[in-house]
């Protein structure tokens, strides 16, 4: 068909945008800079989602991708600033566990093996999308690994959100998404939980005078 | 039919609303308790129903109750009645205590009510999707109770129970996807409907189907408490009011291992019995190490309560890991006859917390002398915990283990058995020096008189007089159990 390599690019920019997003979160500190690079990428799920809705002509999953583009893309980012406003001066991943070049290395590693355990879901069904599905396994791998290797609670936060954008793009890459109502459940509890997270960040800046986890070490068996 | 149906999951629903509206306040104080009676009774008419005349869908195919769904909201209700008669006495001690306001109870009271909602919601669940919903749902309408008091101490337990319990769930969900991609690619394309997918199970391609598993199975895990994804049990458990840690290790981390029960059917039929069974033991054993390795040393009582649900999630896993009818009833049973007992030991807790001021095992001597009702409770409670007859758990344990050197799994079970008998002795030792031995000097750091409220009295006293009785006989229970074990075997 003379319409597929148009629909095979424009997925493989989606997913090429998804993936580099998620390695320059890794690879950058500063808070706000994160939250700009996550916005970019709540674009990049929900294009995704619309390159697939124009392939298979499904005014549903058009109507899904514009939903993800406002959550991603506006309302969580908003989240985020609201709560990166309240911490103050502390706007930098300051002593991370993890340095960048190793955290570079390990993401390569995280890629590899995203590859290899994708093998079985390319063999059940080869296609354009399902080739694409390593990327969105690597996205969430990724954001497994920023979640805990940061210290600060806003990367934390962000780490946790890679990984459900990875995991999204994964759900509408294997099949069009589990249904609409699934799918609404799924965002808004989304949604929920990082508004529940962004106010015990609050409340933990609050009390503790910072939102870095290191102070968060008063429970322990000893 | 449709009303009762959905009764546990309106009910608490209701109940929410009053709060939200009226307040907390003499005339609302007991709506909670009243909400959770009614969603007992709707699960005992739900269960009649189901018990007799088969499996029943309703709103648009979404709810679907078969006998383990009644079974485990007989289970939900059951603790809630426990725990939602004990809120009003434990919220005015707070409020004399200063510890909280009219406005942090009313918000109690409805969050509780939410909870309820959600976790009925999540086992009348016909779809995997809409079980993960409901599941995560509960996770967002806890945070704030387990954060309830706003110290250092409550906030770190909330933000480590939202980060790990929701991390696990997401891995649930990227499980959920893989499996409806498998079920779409499957001869008669189920969905996530978990009936159709049991029946078209054959058809699933394995390779998909097996990640799949293992991510439903870890991120389910996580909320259930099982290793390795279990750090945020004992903060929160610890942290929380007392009433939501007995309705937290009570019933929500079996309604997280209800979850891992559908899913191990549909794995069973699509991958043969080795595969969940492999996960499940190696999880299983790993709690069950960790729950021991931690109480030998354990500190805290409340902490010592948390990891004692490890031990108990360890052992339904194992349980379950072991299948076949019996050892499923007696997974089952086991739930209830835990929900129970330790619904009223974290109750128990709550109260010492209140009047002795502290949460540290050498800082609470001489119990028996000084408050005999609630050092019997703790007592006796320890003792139905660690499995003496008469209580239920003793049966139970007794099921488990039965079926385990039946199935083949001889060298298995016993270091398990082991396990809980080094956690018993753990247990013992800890209970005993807080209840025996001779009374501080002069009043300690007593923040509440010593005679328990009347209405705890009852409540504890009724919750071990019922995992006595159940261990006793399970009665009309029985052929309910039976039957929800045939569901788990792949029986229709």
């Amino acid at each position: 068909m003379p319409g597929d390599t148009g629909y095979v690019q424009a997925l493989d920019l989606a997913c090429g945008a998804l993936l580099l997003t998620a390695v320059l979160i890794v690879w950058r500190r500063e808070l706000a800079v994160l939250i700009r690079v996550f916005a970019v990428q709540g674009l990049a799920v929900a294009g995704l989602v619309a390159v697939l809705a124009a392939h298979e002509r499904s005014a549903e999953l058009a109507a899904v991708a514009v939903g993800l583009a406002v959550l991603r893309a506006g309302i969580l980012p908003a989240v985020l600033r609201r709560a990166l406003a309240k911490a103050g001066q502390a706007r930098r991943e300051t002593r991370p566990l993890v340095n960048v070049a190793a955290s570079l290395l390990a993401v390569a590693v995280l890629t590899m093996l995203a590859y290899a355990v994708s093998q079985p879901l390319i063999a059940l069904a080869p296609s354009a999308a399902t080739q694409a599905v390593p990327v969105g396994m690597t996205v969430v791998l990724i954001g497994f690994f920023v979640l805990v290797t940061r210290r600060r609670a806003l990367s934390q936060l962000v780490g946790f959100l890679l990984m459900d954008n990875g995991i999204t793009a994964v759900g509408f890459l294997t099949t069009s998404g589990a249904g609409l109502a699934v799918e609404l459940g799924v965002s808004l509890d989304v949604l929920l939980a990082v508004l529940v997270l962004q106010v015990l960040a609050s409340r933990m800046w609050d009390t503790f005078g910072s939102a870095d986890l290191d102070e968060l070490r008063e429970l322990r068996d000893s | 039919m449709t009303t009762l149906l959905l009764a546990p999951v309106l009910v608490p629903l209701l109940g929410a609303v009053v709060y939200l509206v009226i307040g907390w306040g003499p005339a609302t104080r007991y709506v909670g308790t009243g909400s959770a009676a009614l969603m007992l009774a709707a699960a005992i008419g739900t269960a009649v129903l189901v018990a007799g005349s088969g499996p029943r869908t309703t709103l648009a195919g979404i709810i679907r109750v078969d006998a383990l769904s009644a079974f485990m909201l007989i289970v939900i209700g059951a603790v809630a009645l426990l725990a939602t008669t004990a809120i009003p006495a434990y919220l005015g001690a707070e409020i004399a205590a200063g510890r909280a306001s009219g406005r942090t109870a009313a918000r109690h009271a409805l969050l509780v009510q939410l909870f309820l909602a959600a976790m009925a919601l999540a086992v009348l669940a016909a779809n995997l999707g809409v079980l993960w919903v409901a599941v995560e749902a509960t996770t967002i309408v806890t945070a704030f109770l387990v954060g309830q008091r706003r110290t250092r101490t409550a906030i770190e337990a909330a933000w480590k129970y939202v980060v790990i319990c929701s991390t696990g769930i997401a891995l649930a969900l990227l499980g959920t996807f893989l499996l409806n991609f498998a079920a779409q690619h499957a001869p008669g394309t189920p969905g996530l409907d978990l009936a159709a997918l049991t029946a078209a199970a054959h058809g699933l391609d394995p390779g998909v189907t097996r990640i799949a598993v293992v991510l439903l199975v870890i991120g389910f895990g996580a909320k259930a408490g099982l290793a390795p994804l279990h750090a945020w049990l004992p903060d929160a458990h610890s942290q929380a009011p007392a009433p939501v840690s007995a309705l937290m290790s009570g019933v929500l981390l079996s309604v997280a291992f209800y979850a891992i029960l559908r899913v191990k059917v549909v794995a069973d039929a699509a991958l043969g019995a080795g595969f969940a069974r492999a996960l499940l033991i190696v999880m299983a054993l790993a709690s069950l190490v960790l729950a021991a390795s931690l109480l030998l040393a354990q500190r805290d009582y409340k902490r010592m309560l948390a990891y004692s649900s490890i031990e108990h999630l360890g052992l339904v896993a194992f349980g379950a890991a072991v299948g076949g009818p019996l050892a499923l009833a007696a997974v089952l049973l086991h739930i209830l006859g835990h929900g129970l007992v330790k619904g009223v030991l974290f109750l128990t807790a709550g109260r010492m917390l209140q009047t002795e001021g502290t949460s540290r095992i050498d800082g609470v001597h001489g119990l028996a002398a000084r408050q005999p009702l609630l050092a019997g409770c703790l007592g006796l409670g320890t003792l139905a915990l660690i499995g003496l007859p008469p209580f239920s758990v003793f049966a139970s344990e007794l099921g488990i283990a039965r079926s385990g050197f039946a199935a083949g799994l001889g060298w298995l079970t016993a270091a398990a058995l082991l396990l809980v008998v080094v956690i018993a002795a753990a247990l013992i030792g800890h209970t005993s020096r807080m209840v025996l031995g001779a009374p501080p000097d002069g009043p300690g750091a007593a923040t509440a008189p010593l005679r328990p409220p009347g209405t705890l009295a009852v409540t504890l006293v009724a919750g071990l007089l019922a995992g006595a009785a159940l261990g006793i006989t399970a009665g009309p229970l029985h052929s309910l159990l039976t039957l929800a074990a045939a569901t788990l075997t792949g029986a229709p």
